[in-house]
């Protein structure tokens, strides 16, 4: 069986050459998968997987073009080569493409913490599950059925190399715990879900810690109601807050700037948000769920301030999209395999503030907490917001009652700019992370 | 061509097994206490290439090829998968799938394997889209940059991306049937920027199905998806907010079927129903919409985006009738829970790839014509939206709550439509949205072939169809208090 390995990118990379190629890189993954299901009590679903893949991507000149496969055969990367020539040579010219200049490539690559090495047996993740599943039954006795609840491990090898003779690899592994709850009342059910993730076992809270919050979660969203059409303050929850991010993270990337696809073109050294707003993405942080030592173009990643005291600082940028800008790339090329690199987020986070979520609360008379949005009814273009939302009421500073069948909506650009408070309750269950936030005002569309 | 159904042999030897392979791996796996279990393979050269800034600068392909086995087992499945088709990896996945079922090792007694050709072929391509020369697509998305900005001059940017795939499917079963088929997909999709006053909107449209490339070219189709995204990116720079709260909607024919694809479709999949999580949880032969309401799931429309020939457990997709004049009829199945449920199996078990386990999932959903002219729906109206365009929805099955969001919509006032409103989100209970439709046109229309479900984290291709309805309420997230 053919290895991944320097000898493999190496010989790839000397095969275009012969085909006349002036440039091209490697990309490829192995990796292994496994994950079990149960539900009330009994295994579910088990599945486990080997996968491999390798993408080629090859440059003549300013055309490019790039193409993948699972099948590592000789004949078949003959093949992988044949293929990517003839698709580069179908393109036209883009004066902005290649690889990035030969200086910034980064120099080595450090150890990020990013694997663990521990195989669970079957018998093991079906027990961890159980237990979840189990933790969160028994918060209360109206959780009489259940969606089930998962546990997954996988781990793998990232292997890249360009024709500037850089080689970098890195391996890395993932745990997760996830159980989805449904709570029955009055013939009426609700669900909600809580999870874990993390890249080391050891580190991962435990089964029945996040089955409990599960269960808390569910069980409180029984008897929603809906509200009537107002404009209220709006409290997310970290995990819609964390979303709420990611939608200012696809609004700064450099390839929705450079299109003309965001609201936040031309706004570079601008306040887009108060004082109290600091955004940073960083790629280097230890045992990272978007850590990588290097980028998806072989730069060096690194921590870089997106947001700074309110005021915009930089996109996201890999080396096209920088060029594009006439910037430099901030090394958050993201790669998957086959697909021409693109920019894209590492660690992404909103720096906390300094009260608790309690107080955020407390703060509101009357508004919305949310804690699930669900729909797409964003325009990056405008900024346009509509969103179908569930959360709680809040009464004079407390959550007062669950609801549901709702809409918030607002403009992205006024919402940033009226974060009113932020929460010191952060923590990252993701590439993408953020404590509580409290909006001064959106629509909430009801009754 | 006399028969363009391939034979059995075809697919052995495309993926470089032979049918004693397959029952060698057939019986580790259907071992005892394994009460179904079947190998699924897979092939797919998928090819995409886009456009902006009027150069078409990105271009990749991709093939991937893998195998599945699977063992159920009571509730019970156990799945393995490998990208290498080699009888050693087929009897490793084996092993691990049957490893549910808690059977001592060695091999179980299996059936002979018989080929089975699908009916009919749906989907007959002479030259599948993947095979036409890349200067080809090239050549049409140029032309669309070109069609798009002359549009108006306000059009600054037009994006065009073409994607294509084709897969070739085999899937053997623990009874002895061994059935294939060939997939072909494309889609083709257009998004414009219009820029005016420093006010900038984006309008997109496409279609596609499993028809040929020509089919692009045919009857103005790629003429109209780049017109169409012009327009709704200037209409909508003269949009005005949107309303908020509770207000009678009439839906356009076509794409805003996917009123139907959130509201109940995800909610009468069979695997939620079997577990009790379903808001439509035992609601069979009860009235969940009004009696102007019947509605299908048809996986056998020719060439459709969402059609199948089989689906991916080997089963000749059909047409289900969810809802028939307000009542509900049934679910839609896949092999387990039709088992496990007693109920008919409807040819609905869909997976994503190689990579996942089948699920109960839609095909084509509609709702059939009714009798009034949309032209009188509209003038029902008395104040109102009329939504003609959708991003994507989504649902809660267990609470039954959705929502879809409209891209492009307009006030109804006095009979009349009037003002473009900006996009926003269309929230509603499934259960009882359905109720609350009192008109239904008689101009049915599928939509142009862009859907993708997803479930679980699998996307599958799907249709949806409406003809122009009439909802008396439904809460509208527009920011107008």
């Amino acid at each position: 069986m053919t290895t991944l390995d320097r000898n493999l990118t190496d010989e790839l990379l000397a095969k275009v050459k012969r085909k006349g190629a002036t440039a091209a890189d490697v990309v490829a993954v192995e990796g292994d998968s496994a994950s079990v299901q149960v539900r009330l009590g009994a295994v579910d679903k088990l599945s486990k997987a080997q996968e491999k893949r390798l993408g080629l991507r090859v440059y003549f000149g300013n055309r490019s073009a790039g193409a993948s496969t699972s099948d590592f055969t000789p004949a078949a990367l003959d093949d992988l080569v044949d293929t990517t020539c003839a698709l580069a040579r179908a393109v036209v010219e883009d004066p902005h493409s290649g690889l990035p200049d030969v200086t910034v490539m980064a120099k080595h690559s450090p150890d990020l913490d990013l694997y663990d090495g521990q195989a669970l047996p079957m018998d093991r993740m079906i027990e961890l599950a159980t237990r979840a599943e189990q933790a969160a039954l028994a918060v209360d006795p109206r959780l009489s059925n259940s969606e089930g609840a998962d546990f997954n491990t996988s781990d793998g090898r990232t292997v890249f190399a360009n024709s500037h003779g850089f080689y970098g690899e890195f391996a890395s592994s993932s745990f997760s715990t996830a159980v989805s709850p449904i709570a029955v009342q009055d013939g009426l059910m609700q669900r909600d879900y809580w999870y874990a993730v993390g890249r080391k076992f050891a580190a991962l809270e435990s089964p029945e810690a996040v089955g409990k919050e599960a269960g808390r979660r569910t069980v409180r969203r029984l008897g929603a109601r809906k509200v009537s059409t107002c404009r209220v303050p709006v409290v997310f929850d970290p995990e819609m807050a964390r979303s709420f991010l990611s939608n200012l993270c696809s609004a700064v990337n450099g390839y929705a700037i450079y299109k003309g696809a965001s609201y936040l073109i031309g706004r570079l050294g601008e306040r887009i948000a108060p004082d109290s707003v600091t955004i940073h993405d960083d790629g280097r942080l230890p045992g990272g769920l978007g850590s990588k030592p290097f980028d998806g173009e072989g730069l060096a990643t690194r921590k870089n301030v997106i947001v700074e005291r309110g005021v915009l600082k930089t996109y996201l940028l890999d080396t096209y999209a920088a060029r594009k800008l006439n910037l430099a790339s901030t090394g958050n090329a993201s790669r998957s395999v086959g697909e021409a690199p693109s920019a894209g987020a590492t660690n992404f986070y909103l720096a906390p503030g300094t009260i608790s979520p309690e107080e955020i609360v407390r703060s509101v008379k009357r508004g919305l907490y949310v804690t699930e949005l669900i729909g797409f009814g964003i325009n990056m273009v405008t900024g346009d917001y509509s969103r179908g939302a569930v959360g709680f009421w809040i009464e004079n500073g407390e959550l007062a009652y669950p609801v549901e069948e709702i809409t918030i909506a607002g403009n992205l650009k006024d919402m940033w700019m009226h974060v009113e408070a932020i929460g010191n309750d952060l923590v990252f269950r993701g590439r993408i992370a953020s404590p509580t936030v409290k909006i001064a005002e959106m629509t909430v569309g009801g009754e | 061509m006399a028969d363009d159904r391939q034979s059995e042999t075809f697919y052995l030897e495309r993926f470089g097994v032979t049918d004693r392979e397959v029952l060698a791996a057939m019986g580790r796996v259907k071992v005892r206490d394994v009460d179904y279990a079947d190998l699924y393979f897979e092939h797919t050269v998928a090819e995409s290439i886009s456009m902006e800034e009027s150069l078409v600068k990105r271009a990749s392909k991709s093939i991937s090829q893998g195998a599945g086995v699977r063992a159920t087992s009571g509730e019970k499945t156990g799945y393995a998968y490998s990208d290498e088709i080699t009888l050693k990896q087929l009897e490793q996945a084996a092993e691990t799938a049957r490893y549910i079922a808690r059977s001592p090792a060695g091999a179980g007694p299996v059936p002979a394997i018989r080929g089975s050709r699908p009916a009919r072929n749906l989907y007959p391509v002479a030259l599948p889209a993947t095979e036409v020369a890349t200067r080809e697509k090239v050549e049409l998305l140029q032309k669309i940059d070109v069609l798009g900005r002359a549009y108006d001059p306000r059009i600054k940017n037009v994006m065009a991306a073409f994607s294509t795939e084709y897969k070739i499917v085999l899937i053997a079963d623990s009874d002895g049937k061994l059935v294939g088929d060939v997939q072909p997909l494309s889609r083709l999709q257009v998004t414009c920027i219009a820029e005016e006053d420093g006010q900038r909107q984006m309008g997109t449209h496409g279609g596609g199905g499993r028809g040929a490339f020509s089919f692009f070219l045919e009857e103005g189709r790629w003429e109209r998806y780049t017109r169409e995204a012009a327009r709704q990116a200037i209409l909508n720079l003269k949009a005005v907010d949107a309303p908020a709260g509770p207000m009678t909607v009439v839906l356009g024919a076509g794409w805003p079927g996917i009123l139907l694809h959130e509201a109940i479709g995800h909610g009468l999949e069979a695997d939620f129903n079997r577990k009790k999580t379903s808001a439509f949880s035992g609601r069979i032969g009860r009235m969940v919409a009004s009696e102007l309401c019947t509605i299908v799931d048809d996986g056998t429309l020719e060439f459709r985006r969402g059609s199948l020939n089989v689906d991916d457990e080997g089963t000749p997709t059909g047409r289900t009738t969810l809802i028939e004049k307000g009542v509900l009829r049934g679910y839609i199945t896949d092999k387990l829970n039709a088992r496990l449920m007693g109920i008919p199996l409807t040819g609905n078990g869909r997976r994503e790839s190689f990579q996942c386990i089948p699920m109960p999932r839609m095909t084509n959903t509609f709702m059939l014509p009714g009798e009034s002219a949309p032209e009188d729906i509209i003038r029902s109206v008395r104040r109102g939206l009329y939504a003609v365009s959708f991003g994507g929805g989504q649902v809660d099955i267990t609470n039954g709550k959705f929502v879809f969001s409209a891209s492009e919509a307009y006030l109804i006032e006095d009979g009349r439509v009037t003002t473009p409103v900006k996009g926003a989100t269309l929230i509603g209970s499934g259960p009882d949205v359905l109720k609350k439709v009192s008109m239904v046109g008689n101009d049915m229309k599928l939509d142009e072939g862009i859907g993708t479900c997803g479930k679980d984290g699998q996307s599958v291709p799907v249709g949806v169809g409406l003809p122009t309805i009439k909802v008396d309420e439904i809460t509208v997230g527009g920011t107008q208090v």
